[in-house]
């Protein structure tokens, strides 16, 4: 740490607790954080494309998790460098915002950084580099919604919709069954979305996992299940037609929230409470039952007494349903949750084809499934599989699709690709620089260079020669005036990406573009980085 | 933290490692191999036991397991390696599934690993090795269809069926001496289920003393309760009032309440009050007319008292399992209000007999000639409770495979047939495949036979050739054939009567693909630092 000295020696002090803190600044500083941000991005650039590989995560708890996906793996890797964390965030932003591409936008961000690294060396200043990937990126945007496509999603049974999860889910360990899962995750989109406000709320999808069978049981329950079984062992197993009363209260005598104390002085006052505790139950019954419902399902648990006054008056009911099933269950049925007993009445109850117990397996495992539903918005996407790694890893693959499914619903407009849009990014940025007459030329052509490293690590990842392979994909797409020219990573013998059907969304390319230079700019303007020694 | 040069900063935090390409392959593969190797002793019916001793001070010698179950095994085992995690992870999962075929399913997994870790040796790149899987498995899997073969469910033949299944999955068991005897006694348990899965109605007791012999089925139900004292030991034609309720005190509900007195004239009342509650309680209890009333919670003695008085007989403290069972064999609902006795009738349980048994010393009450007749009750006897917990243990499985059967209806021929098999038709099927896949075909095929090589080299045989035997068997068209652990031969199974539940062997065969694969992805492993924990 630098310090600024007195005349008689001493060290001045500036910092608190100056002795125990570190600093770095200037190149040293830029160096430090462009290569713990390196080193994230190394680590999930062998995890892009269609034949990337898996990462095993183990958590603090020694829990073991297997993935490919890009915002998982960083989340899972505790990472402590406050550079590298801005990867994280990167990655996780990706996520919430379009739900794919996680993996390539931190692969990008880590090539970007590279080429500033070459460019520091060169002495050109953090800011000059910026500001040329900067304009950079706005070339590239530019060049990339021009050179996006319209689908018609609508046409021939959605296939460009079950073509596009194809792709998402292509690069995962449920691969070999992408076509049933996309189809799957299309239809349960679908199902859900309002086309014409173009929006999918995904809160209505519901992904529930079940280890046994394997992944090609997975499939699409138009209704919604429920990981309970009834309360009594011997209500009703199935109920058609059902009326469905939500309530958010015990079956249980009330608690207020004040505090209070009941105090007895004689017998005649305790059997009076008796009595009056005896009525809570038949009145709370008697009110579901009263109302018409036919089911009852409670966020909370029950007397046993209640319970079997249930039982008799022949009312199914389940009980612990968590709360985020009851607001789902709320807007399938058409049900209104409903707080207190006093309150039910026949219009707020909700309405179902049926609700009917299931069993699994051999170790005596139970849901509910409620199907049919009046407003049949709601779906469940069952994943099955041969261990508890496989499911969680097959219901991340799906939430990816589902994402891809909604954003082409939002916005139908596609880009291919296998590295062609990069590619033909690449292509323009290059064109940009030169007509660039000052130091940001330098970092433009970077910027090309960068974009050029996507194919480059997808065609490695593919165990295809990378320089051979972009090289010829970029003198095609220059020669051809083609941009959908990219790696043929499944050597399926042509490298039109249109031809193998690859698509990728548009907001979503846009979005990894955009965020991965604002994150390399950030990284690129720290130049004194000021921690605790111990950190 | 300088870097002057190209020193990486630190990233992960303090303790976390992370291991890459190579070096993260090798470490899974050697971890899934040898949890694989671990259990390979187990298999078939030459198989060896396993000891699993706790940790823990103090624990050492009691609590000992002795069993060659795969899935007990794995389950007992702390293991840090991460992939090994995974097999012991898709053991469980067997086990939930379909209830057998837990080691072979490890196993299979782990041979896979083995070839696959020769073709990364030669330069294979792991996507191609998938590919190559990928193929195979669905051949394997197709195969393993086409061969199987289905019977009516009320057939003769289902019923021998089911008899083999049991016989077969009984013989790698401890118990393989008197599988017969546990096949038919397993069959007709499963069979009185009249095709429902429902494992809750068969009881499964075990009782030290005698032999393993000497175990049975008995068509009631029992309950390992006693009839409270000085109530009727033997009661025909039995009214059943199942209940759970307090019959202690009743505790007052509502919240906040508390009793206070100001002399000892209204703490008698309080009392008289209380008593006079539970009376009423009894009473409405009476209205019934039953006469046998099992609870779930305990009774006191002044309601214990009030009922026997009526001449009620009185079974306290049921479990709740036990209780369900009551309810379900003999028709009764489960209350816990008596206000309605004009539903009589629905809501008694009715069983011909009931009377207090011994086996051996414990007494036990049994419910006979219940009103729904699917429950039953397999009485195992036996030198040491180790003994019974893994015939305990063998019996689930037996049960757990049948009834799979009885669902899925599909059986195959055992001794290794259908690993034969599938994996002929897997190396058929690598012939016709272009591309470095075919060489993974080939390795998937391999691991298959690697299963009945297995179960050859336990049985001290020479596997080498008795696999070579039987590779020309098959091929001559004697598509029955099998391994013969008894005389170390290849015979045919239809003589031997060798079956096996095809769901069993694809679930095997599903899972072991599925965690190899996901093993084989994996190109880089991050461990975390270890949570801290304070030590107690």
């Amino acid at each position: 740490m630098s310090l600024a000295f007195d005349d008689y020696g001493r060290p001045y002090i500036i910092l608190r607790d100056q002795g125990q803190k570190k600093r770095m600044k200037g190149l040293e500083a830029y160096k430090s954080n462009i290569l713990a941000a390196k080193a994230v991005a190394n680590t999930l650039q062998s995890s892009l494309g269609p034949k990337g590989m898996d990462k095993m995560l183990v958590s603090p708890d020694g829990d073991v998790a297997v993935t490919n996906d890009g915002a998982t793996i960083v989340e899972k890797m505790e990472i402590q460098h406050p550079t590298a964390k801005l990867l994280v965030e990167l990655s996780q932003s990706q996520d919430a915002e379009i739900g794919d591409g996680t993996t390539g936008v931190v692969v990008l961000a880590g090539k970007l950084l590279e080429q500033a690294l070459t460019l520091l060396d060169k002495g050109i200043h953090p800011l000059k580099i910026s500001d040329g990937f900067d304009r950079a990126c706005d070339v590239a945007i530019k060049h990339l919604e021009s050179i996006a496509e319209e689908i018609d999603i609508q046409a021939n049974d959605h296939e460009a919709l079950i073509q596009a999860a194809c792709t998402a889910l292509g690069s995962k360990v449920v691969s070999k069954r992408k076509r049933e899962l996309g189809k799957i995750a299309v239809t349960a989109v679908l199902d859900v979305a309002d086309l014409k406000r173009k929006d999918v709320n995904l809160d209505l999808i519901k992904i529930q996992t079940k280890t046994g069978g394997s992944v090609e049981d997975t499939r699409l329950i138009s209704g919604i299940l429920i990981d309970k079984d009834m309360s009594h062992p011997q209500m009703q197993k199935e109920v058609t037609d059902a009326k469905i009363c939500l309530l958010t209260c015990p079956f249980e005598p009330p608690k207020p929230k004040t505090k209070h104390n009941i105090n007895i002085s004689n017998a005649e006052d305790y059997k009076k409470l008796y009595q009056q505790e005896q009525q809570y139950f038949i009145d709370m019954v008697k009110l579901v039952k009263d109302s018409g419902a036919n089911i009852a399902l409670c966020q909370w648990g029950f007397d046993d007494e209640a319970n079997h006054l249930l039982l008799q008056n022949d009312l199914p009911a389940v009980r612990w349903v968590s709360g985020t099933d009851v607001e789902l269950i709320a807007m399938a049925t058409g049900a209104r949750i409903i707080p207190r007993f006093q309150e039910i009445t026949p219009e707020k109850l909700g309405k179902a084809g049926s609700i009917k117990e299931v069993q699994f397996g051999t170790s005596n495992e139970r849901m509910l499934v409620i199907e049919n539903c009046q407003c049949t918005k709601a779906v469940t996407i069952l994943i099955r599989g041969g261990s508890q790694m496989i499911v969680d890893e097959a219901k991340r693959s799906i939430h990816d699709a589902i994402c891809v499914i909604r954003n082409l619903i939002k916005d139908n407009r596609i880009v291919y690709g296998g590295g062609s849009a990069e590619l033909a990014c690449a292509l323009q940025v290059l064109q940009y620089a030169d007509e660039v007459s000052s130091v940001e030329q330098y970092a433009v052509r970077s910027f090309a260079d960068a974009l050029e490293g996507i194919p480059n690590c997808l065609a490695d990842n593919c165990g295809l020669n990378p320089i051979t392979s972009v090289a010829q994909a970029k003198s095609r797409q220059l020669t051809e005036k083609n941009p959908r020219i990219g790696i043929d990573c499944m050597e399926l013998g042509t490298s039109d990406m249109k031809e193998q059907k690859i698509y990728e969304t548009l907001s979503s390319k846009k979005q990894q573009i955009q965020l991965a230079t604002q994150v390399v700019k950030m990284i690129l303007k720290i130049d004194d980085v000021i921690a605790p020694d111990d950190y | 933290m300088d870097i002057v040069g190209n020193v990486l900063p630190q990233v992960l935090k303090d303790e976390a490692t992370e291991d890459k390409g190579e070096m993260a392959r090798l470490q899974s593969f050697v971890g899934a191999i040898a949890v694989a190797d671990l259990v390979k002793t187990t298999l078939g019916p030459k198989g060896m036991d396993k000891i699993l001793k706790p940790t823990g001070p103090g624990q050492e010698m009691t609590h000992i397991t002795v069993t060659n179950d795969g899935a007990t095994i794995l389950k007992s085992m702390y293991v840090e390696n991460p992939a090994a995690k995974i097999l012991i992870e898709i053991s469980k999962t067997q086990d939930e599934e379909v209830g057998d075929g837990t080691t072979t399913v490890a196993v299979l997994a782990g041979e896979l690993l083995r070839e696959g870790e020769k073709l990364i040796q030669k330069r294979i790149h792991p996507q191609h090795v998938i590919a190559g899987w990928r193929i195979a498995r669905d051949v394997a899997l197709k195969t393993l269809r086409d061969i199987s073969s289905e019977n009516d469910i009320e057939s003769q033949e289902f019923h021998n069926d089911l008899i083999k299944i049991a016989r077969t999955t009984l013989s790698s068991k401890l118990i393989t001496s008197d599988r017969d005897y546990f096949a038919d006694l397993c069959v007709k348990a499963v069979l009185r289920l009249k095709g429902s899965s429902n494992l809750d109605y068969i009881q499964i007791i075990k009782l030290p003393g005698g032999t393993i012999r000497d175990s049975y089925l008995d068509d009631g139900f029992i309950l390992k309760k006693q009839i409270t004292i000085g109530c009727k030991r033997r009661i025909e034609n039995a009214k059943i009032l199942v209940a759970n309720t307090a019959m202690d005190y009743d505790k007052i509900k509502i919240y906040g309440t508390k009793v206070k007195v100001n002399s000892m004239d209204k703490v008698a009342e309080i009392e008289a009050a209380e008593k006079e509650k539970m009376k009423h309680k009894v009473d409405k209890i009476l209205k019934f007319q039953p006469t046998v009333f099992v609870n779930r919670q305990l009774i006191y003695n002044y309601p214990e008292q009030l009922l026997a008085d009526s001449g009620v007989t009185v079974i306290e403290h049921a479990d709740f399992e036990g209780m369900e069972r009551v309810a379900a064999a003999t028709g009764a609902e489960i209350l816990s209000t008596f206000d309605a006795p004009e539903r009589r009738d629905q809501v008694l349980g009715h069983c011909d007999l009931i009377e207090e048994i011994m086996i051996g010393e414990e007494k036990m009450i049994k419910f006979t000639g219940c009103k729904k007749n699917e429950a039953c009750t397999i009485v195992l006897r036996g030198s040491s409770i180790h003994i019974l917990d893994e015939v305990d243990r063998s019996i689930h499985d037996v049960l757990c495979v049948l009834i799979t059967t009885v669902k899925n209806r599909r059986v195959v021929w055992g001794g290794g047939n259908s690993e034969m098999q599938m994996a002929a038709a897997c190396e058929e099927e690598a012939k016709k495949v272009q591309g470095k896949q075919a060489l993974a075909i080939e390795a998937y095929a391999r691991a298959l036979r690697q299963i009945p090589t297995i179960i050859c080299d336990n049985g001290g045989y020479d596997s080498a050739e008795l696999i070579q035997n039987f590779k020309v068997e098959l091929q001559k068209g004697n598509l029955s054939s099998g391994l013969n652990m008894n005389d170390g031969t290849v015979g045919d199974m239809k003589e031997l009567g060798i079956k096996e539940c095809m769901r069993v062997k694809e679930q095997a065969v599903m899972a072991a693909s599925e965690a190899a694969e996901l093993i084989m992805r994996v190109d880089d492993i991050v461990k975390c630092a270890p949570r801290k924990r304070e030590r107690a």
